[in-house]
């Protein structure tokens, strides 16, 4: 796969509930080794775009390409994708029946097939990586959610994508502990990891971010560096959406 | 109690104890707390001792354990006819008990059937064993059951052959449950998944339709079409046995309500579950085996064995269709003119063999949902 190549492709992509128009021609490029942040008010599309990306949700009209291959309904073109692409979610999603240890190394043994040693390894690297690998024999429920956020990074990391998609990651968790996050992911981001992240963290956008995406209604509506966006902002509906979440902080 | 309440900013301080002093100190605060709360103690009190002195009469002080044998050799109930209503004739279970345990089996081959017993209470044993949770286990179990029906059957070594309609008691309420429940419940499954599946449609209906078909079926009208109507339709000359078809009747049955508690568990499930796996690159059954079932069934111990439980009990119903299982063995016991009115014995003794196995069910089942709340805290 040549590099210069875009990591993602979204081209006039369109996606219906029912009869809510929830993805309204959302065209963008995503670079290699870019980090994107996608802001927005709640029920603007950002959710349900990333979700897309690696066909958690699937899209009615217009083309996903993500690292050379084109979404469709074919399960081997999907699996590759998702291989490739990893996420975490707002929720964190560990598997509560598993360790730690097993969260992180089930995905690179049953789906890489890396012998369990190996991926035992990988996953402590990992975990040393996000700051608890003393965690690793302790179940889900034992750690707290700034824990279990890292943990689930490092469960991503594990599979060793190319890109890694961002749902919110900070959005469930006490305030002291976004911090802790978003340190591992600006530690993620500096390593030259192609990111998409949903976030209002705006600081965190402000540090790593190469260009921030401000959907509403399903639309992209504006686009443009952190400088650039927060500072003059074109829209009205980003100057609203703006002055909004900064009377908050 | 638990590793996750972490308040450590002050000195750890006792929780104020509220059932520090004795028994009596008890009693007073929750037995003698008042007027009223004394006279329904003293009420209640009184009926219980009252009840148990008529049941320590009954079964023990005025029982009946023996009686002499008539001169054709036959037991002589007349002192049990004598305490009827009084005391228990035990004497009769004395006489009669080989009957409901092992039904019409032949007597002197009996202790074959007693053996498979002993394997069945064996195979439990070693299933309910964690430690024994590997790979041998589904040989264990092979080898048992093999070892089981060539017991029942014989026929080689020197042990006579006995008929599938000459078996009966306990055994057969073994086999139908043991295999009933074994093969109805991997079953039970795949009928689940398949009536969650959004992928194939067809797969989906014909999981509905089986569910909804079968559950709104009673179980004895199932164990006849088995009994009566599948012959019909069969070619002549093929013909499997009673048995086997009660106990397909049975499986069947058995599936279609434990789909439904599973498909229950697979719904309870957060939706984060199955994405998180997906996002991992899982294919459809490493995600079902690894993430979604597994926590599936935790989630529905309680009911899945409450349903087992009531299928064990269910397999007396094959009483309908004649099969000797205990129950009904015990039942034609009781039609002996000898013994003729002894039948709470009989029952009584039943009952607590039912509730031993039940029981044995039920709190082993409480076992298993609280080793594995251990790792579930959240």
């Amino acid at each position: 796969m040549a590099t210069e190549a875009p990591a993602i492709v979204l081209d006039k992509v369109n996606k219906w509930y029912g009869a809510m128009h929830v993805l309204r021609d959302v065209t963008m490029n995503v670079a290699q080794k870019e980090r994107v942040v996608v802001c927005g008010p709640s029920g603007s599309g950002k959710s349900t775009m990333i979700r897309c990306i690696n066909r958690l949700e699937t899209h009615q009209e217009g083309k996903i390409i993500v690292d050379g291959t084109e979404l469709t309904d074919d399960l081997r073109a999907l699996d590759t994708i998702r291989r490739e692409v990893g996420m975490v979610f707002q929720s964190f999603n560990l598997f509560p029946h598993l360790t730690i240890l097993e969260n992180c190394t089930l995905a690179p043994i049953s789906v890489r097939k890396m012998p369990k040693a190996e991926a035992e390894e990988l996953a402590m690297d990992f975990l040393r990586k996000v700051k608890i690998p003393e965690q690793a024999k302790k179940f889900p429920g034992q750690l707290s959610g700034g824990q279990q956020q890292r943990v689930a990074i490092a469960r991503a990391l594990c599979m060793k994508p190319k890109i890694m998609l961002f749902d919110e990651p900070t959005s469930a968790l006490d305030p002291e502990m976004i911090k802790e996050v978003l340190d591992t992911m600006v530690g993620l981001a500096e390593s030259g990891m192609t990111m998409v992240c949903v976030t209002h963290e705006m600081g965190f956008a402000r540090m790593v971010a190469d260009r921030v995406v401000f959907m509403d209604r399903g639309e992209i509506v504006e686009q443009g560096t952190p400088t650039a966006m927060f500072e003059t902002p074109q829209t009205d509906r980003l100057k609203l959406f703006l002055s909004q979440i900064l009377r908050g902080h | 109690m638990s590793a996750t309440t972490a308040g450590t900013q002050t000195p750890a301080r006792a929780q104020p104890d509220a059932n520090l002093p004795g028994p009596i100190a008890w009693a007073k605060a929750n037995l003698f707390n008042g007027i009223f709360s004394s006279i329904v103690t003293l009420a209640i009190g009184a009926f219980v001792v009252w009840a148990l002195y008529g049941l320590v009469q009954w079964a023990f002080i005025n029982a009946i354990w023996w009686v002499p044998d008539t001169a054709a050799g036959k037991p002589d109930p007349t002192s049990c006819r004598l305490a009827h209503g009084v005391g228990a004739c035990w004497a009769a279970i004395h006489d009669k008990w080989r009957f409901m345990l092992f039904g019409a089996y032949p007597y002197n081959e009996q202790w074959r059937a007693g053996i498979c017993i002993a394997l069945f209470l064996g195979l439990f044993y070693v299933s309910a064993d964690r430690r024994f949770w590997n790979k041998n286990l589904a040989t264990i179990w092979i080898g048992t059951l093999v070892v089981i029906f060539g017991l029942m059957w014989g026929g080689f070594l020197g042990l006579p052959y006995v008929p599938q309609d000459q078996w009966g008691g306990l055994p057969i309420t073994l086999i139908l449950a043991t295999f009933g429940l074994a093969l109805a419940f991997p079953l039970s499954v795949l009928v689940a998944l398949g009536r969650r599946s959004t992928k194939l449609p067809a797969v989906k209906l014909i999981c509905v339709a089986y569910v909804e078909l079968i559950r709104g079926v009673p179980l004895i009208a199932l164990l006849f079409m088995a009994n009566v109507m599948l012959p019909l339709f069969l070619p002549d000359g093929v013909n499997f046995d009673k048995l086997l078809r009660a106990q397909v009747a049975f499986i069947i049955f058995a599936a279609a309500y434990l789909a439904e508690v599973v498909r229950g568990g697979l719904a309870a499930l957060p939706k984060g579950q199955a994405e998180a796996a997906d996002a991992l690159g899982l294919n459809y059954w490493q995600k079902t085996l690894s993430i979604t079932l597994p926590q599936a069934l935790r989630l529905v111990i309680p009911p899945l064995v409450n349903t087992f439980i009531g299928f064990f009990k269910d397999t007396s119903l094959v009483l309908t269709i004649g099969i000797l299982d205990m129950l009904t063995a015990s039942k034609t016991a009781m039609a002996d003119p000898v013994w003729q009115g002894v039948s709470t014995e009989i029952y009584v003794v039943l009952a607590i063999i039912y509730a031993l196995f039940c029981y044995t069910m039920s709190s082993y089942s409480r076992s298993v949902e609280r080793k594995l709340d251990v790792t579930k805290n959240r």
